[in-house]
């Protein structure tokens, strides 16, 4: 492993107690034998990936980034300087707070409190985590439907998100999104998108706000960027390419991030997609594009804080791609029949929170007492959570006919001719428009 | 005297080179009084002299009328025509410079204009003039002579054809030259104001863009070709110059991502233009405009707003073919959470386009390809109309016709047909496609109790379809017949010119279906 760990200090100093590589002795499926070399080990894929040279810019491009975090690793001689005590602390709540939310979700389904699609971030928490815990709170973040824990990370109020997935009037989104339409103005949290792919366009056009306004409105100090989180059955479609390209075209503020589960329902990556390394897409456009192991927060970490700080300084776009793993099934209707249990055992070791905990601790970081205060914490945070839902009003009639438009004049003119917002039927709820 | 008339308007417009007739119609855009255009109407005729077309125009002649009476309607003719070139702060459309994309469709429409004009003339003159089948050059312009129980059928190749006999019913004895019997509603008209200036409607189209990026600098334009290249249409001409690229921004040809976009920046805080090359195009963007466009405020609660403008052109043009003739408006109905207009004059365009950028909802402007060179007198003064309300373009006693867009000009040159014969329709302009101004459309009815509808959308699911329904429950009682709807054919619209002008429906069947409506 000796290897592994040499080119894993590229941009991943720490050296886990984990392997880094996916399944080493099997190869997930037989046709893609000759493709071993990504299958059988991604640390191999790593040295390749840097020594390659395909386009001399390509390489440049891609080492970039983890050049400067190789000068970061080489200037501290110790590795714990890598986050400090609060820093840890707070990742470590912000996982902790994911995956008890995510579980109490799960409990909550199968006991009929939510309904339809319901889909769980089991298990890629350092994601989440590892990117939004850098950002401000005039940053967005653009999801998909996978999308709780993103609201939660920044800073979207547990009870909040628990109300809209109960359905209930004080959620998030008053009820109306649900599980897949996680929205917040006040956090910046563009949503939750039911379709793929919806969200990149949206995200990239938050990005040029960002912009715009730094430009054409000579708010000099608006540097505000943006970070969309979409999976591996995404990065198929046209407009992941489409806003990759625009992206880098216009230097927007934004980091694209993929959070490459392996999977997309019942359809395996390499199934799906002619070229699965996903961050090369970002060289073809011009932007880098890194790939990190999405299991160690610490990891994404010091990724995210180079691509946010490129957003931050207008040099661009930055493509990520995050291996991680979902733990549980593509959604709570999804039996996960699919997936080899030796694939999910591996993973399941890699957990990225007990990572963490072995970290903190190993390094002296907190004590175990400290962090299972947190973990009480966040169980007594979920409970609440799930008691003020509980109690929360379900929308009345009312609310059937607001927000459908911004001005209710949208509506039109009735035959009595009135607009139809005025009459009282309409904010009762029950006329027919 | 009409003669005289042509000729002096000859002179005037010697440089358009392309044009072997070098005649333009003068027409009043909003009044549509004595001779009107029908952009895109019927004719299609060739640039060079050999017309072979088969189009056929239909014009009424007062059958009636004696050899007496036919000079004094000849005197009458010419002398309203005198006054009116001379009147002032009366609206005049007049076909004006040929847009260089356009030029093809332009001089067709033009030469549509002129076909009609000379037979609207002709239907209203008695001097004894003949048609010339040799390609409308002036001095050669022949008018036919009155006959009794005459329809004439002028065909572009110039021969003429006995057409059906068609009453017409002038019970005064004399020609109706106006097919407007009244002012229009003063919240559509300018006619008070004397000043004003005169525009085509894809200036005035840039004039309300540019006046609310002046107002407010969160408008920006996003497009292909946009600002560099000025807009396809050049409604967004000179205005990347003047506000810079970023706010003027050419986009690759990634419609759906670049909807996309501009709805997260409508998110964020700015207000976007998005301009679809080609109304077409934006089926591309369809899962944006549906799904977040339409339905993002309210899944986020009504936390975002998305005051977002979709503007382009669309309809059936001139042999574009099917896939550049699609008319979107039906396919975008259902969405819940949008706004729909479609402007028809330069006037309703502007006030249009500026209600559309300052409401807070999407909006969906629709315009026409071939409506872009119309010109209007339209106030200096700012004026925004409601995105909500119908336009009466002619009010009447005996049937409503509900329209919008360019077959609006069908139905005026319907009602002069119409109004020949004796029927006095009512006209509205629906503008708002979604919602339906049901008021306005409820009064009208209720006066005149029957409605037809003309509209260029598919006759499946269109916006006639939706428009009867609503109709028929909100005002069954007061109809007298049932609601008849005239949609283009459900086909795509064919290249042939021929083919494609029966997709379309054309001015003798809205005379024919409202002459069965009110029998």
């Amino acid at each position: 492993m000796s290897s592994a760990v040499s080119a894993m200090k590229i941009h991943q100093p720490l050296p886990l107690p984990t392997t880094a590589t996916r399944s080493p002795e099997t190869p997930l499926f037989d046709p893609f034998k000759s493709n071993s070399s990504f299958l059988g080990s991604t640390h191999k894929l790593r040295i390749n990936s840097l020594k390659s040279a395909s386009s001399g810019y390509r390489r440049s491009a891609v080492v970039a980034v983890s050049d400067v975090v190789k000068e970061k690793k080489l200037n501290n001689s110790s590795m714990v300087n890598l986050i400090t005590k609060e820093e840890g602390l707070e990742l470590y709540e912000d996982m902790v707070l994911g995956r008890a939310f995510e579980d109490m979700c799960a409990q909550m389904y199968y006991r009929g409190k939510m309904f339809g699609f319901v889909h769980l971030y089991n298990g890629q928490e350092a994601v989440s985590t590892g990117f939004i815990k850098l950002l401000k709170k005039e940053d967005s973040v653009c999801s998909t439907y996978r999308d709780h824990v993103h609201a939660l990370s920044k800073g979207v109020p547990a009870r909040a998100v628990m109300s809209e997935l109960f359905g209930k009037t004080t959620g998030c989104c008053r009820g109306q999104g649900g599980s897949m339409h996680m929205f917040s103005k006040e956090h910046n949290v563009l949503g939750g998108f039911a379709f793929i792919g919806e969200g990149i366009p949206v995200a990239t056009g938050a990005a040029f706000s960002s912009k715009y306004r730094r430009e054409v409105l000579k708010e000099a100090d608006c540097d505000h960027v943006t970070v969309a989180f979409f999976g591996d059955g995404t990065s198929n479609n046209g407009q992941f390419f489409e806003c990759l390209n625009m992206a880098a075209l216009w230097k927007l503020p934004i980091i694209f991030v993929v959070e490459n589960n392996l999977w997309a329902i019942g359809m395996s990556h390499l199934r799906a997609t002619s070229d699965p390394e996903i961050w090369k897409k970002g060289p073809a456009f011009g932007m880098p594009g890194v790939h990190v192991d999405g299991m160690d927060v610490l990891k994404v970490r010091e990724v995210a804080k180079e691509a946010v700080g490129r957003a931050r300084r207008g040099e661009g776009p930055t493509l990520v791609e995050c291996e991680t793993y979902r733990f549980r099934g593509h959604s709570l209707a999804d039996p996960d029949e699919l997936r080899d249990p030796a694939e999910k055992a591996h993973y399941a070791k890699r957990d990225p929170i007990t990572a963490l905990k072995k970290y903190m601790t190993e390094n002296n970081l907190a004590s175990e007492a400290e962090l299972k205060a947190i973990e009480k914490k966040i169980d007594e945070l979920i409970e609440e959570a799930v008691e003020f839902a509980d109690a929360s009003p379900h929308p009345s009639r009312s609310q059937l006919l607001q927000n459908v438009f911004a001005d209710p004049k949208g509506f039109g003119i009735g035959p009595d001719g009135k607009y139809r917002c005025e009459d009282p039927k309409f904010t009762e709820g029950t006329a027919h428009v | 005297m009409l003669d005289v008339y042509f000729r002096n308007k000859l002179t005037e417009l010697q440089d358009l080179s392309k044009l072997k007739v070098r005649k333009l119609k003068i027409t009043n855009c909003e009044n549509l009084d004595t001779v009107n255009e029908v952009p895109g109407c019927n004719s299609i005729v060739e640039e060079e002299t050999n017309s072979t077309d088969s189009d056929e125009e239909i014009y009424s002649t007062d059958d009636d009328d004696d050899d007496d009476d036919d000079d004094d309607d000849d005197d009458d003719e010419g002398e309203e025509e005198e006054e009116e070139s001379a009147k002032e702060g009366k609206t005049r459309a007049l076909f004006g410079a040929i847009h260089p994309r356009n030029s093809v469709r332009c001089i067709r429409s033009k030469m549509a204009a002129i076909m009609q004009g000379i037979g609207a003339a002709t239907a209203l003159s008695s001097s004894s003039s003949s048609f010339d089948s040799k390609g409308f050059q002036l001095p050669s312009v022949k008018y036919f002579p009155e006959r009794k129980a005459t329809s004439l059928v002028v065909r572009s190749d110039g021969r003429l054809i006995p057409g059906s006999n068609l009453n017409a019913r002038n019970v005064s004895g004399r020609l109706v030259t106006n097919a407007v019997a009244a002012k229009a509603d003063t919240s559509a008209t300018s006619t008070a104001s004397k000043t004003g200036h005169e525009l085509l409607l894809f200036e005035a189209l840039r004039e309300g863009l540019e006046e609310e990026m002046d107002r407010d600098p969160h408008v920006c334009v996003v497009g292909e070709d946009v600002g560099h290249y000025g807009g396809s249409y050049k409604v967004t001409k000179d205005l990347a110059p003047k506000y810079g690229d970023l706010r003027v921004l050419d986009t690759p040809i990634a419609e759906n991502a670049f909807t996309g976009m501009a709805i997260g920046a409508a998110m964020t805080g700015l207000r976007p233009i998005v301009e679809g090359m080609n109304m077409g195009f934006l089926l591309l963007a369809y899962n944006q405009i549906s799904n977040n466009c339409g339905m993002l405020h309210y899944t986020s609660g009504g936390q975002f707003t998305i005051p977002v403008v979709i503007r382009g052109p669309g309809g059936v043009g001139r042999q574009l073919g099917a896939e550049h003739s699609q008319r979107l408006e039906s396919y975008f109905q259902s969405i819940p959470g949008i706004q729909m207009v479609a402007c028809s004059t330069p006037y309703n365009a502007k006030g249009l386009m500026k209600a559309a950028i300052r409401s807070e909802n999407p909006v969906i402007l629709f315009e026409h390809v071939l409506l872009y060179n119309l010109k209007e007198r339209i106030p200096d003064e700012e004026y925004v109309l409601s995105l909500e309300e119908a336009e009466m373009v002619r009010p009447g006693e005996h049937i409503t016709i509900l329209t919008y867009s360019r077959m609006r000009y069908h139905v005026m040159q319907a009602a002069k047909t119409l109004v020949n014969k004796g029927y006095d329709p009512e006209v509205i302009d629906i503008r708002s496609l979604k919602p339906f101004d049901l008021y306005t459309i409820g009064n009208s009815i209720k006066k005149t109790h029957r409605v037809l509808i003309v509209e260029e959308c598919m006759r499946t699911g269109g916006i006639g379809a939706s428009l009867t329904a609503a109709i028929n429950e909100n005002f069954n009682d007061y109809l007298d017949a049932p609601v008849m709807c005239l949609s283009s054919q459900d086909v795509p619209t064919p290249y042939a010119g021929t083919l494609e002008e029966w997709t379309v429906v054309q001015p003798a069947q809205i005379v024919t279906a409202v002459e069965q409506l009110c029998q």
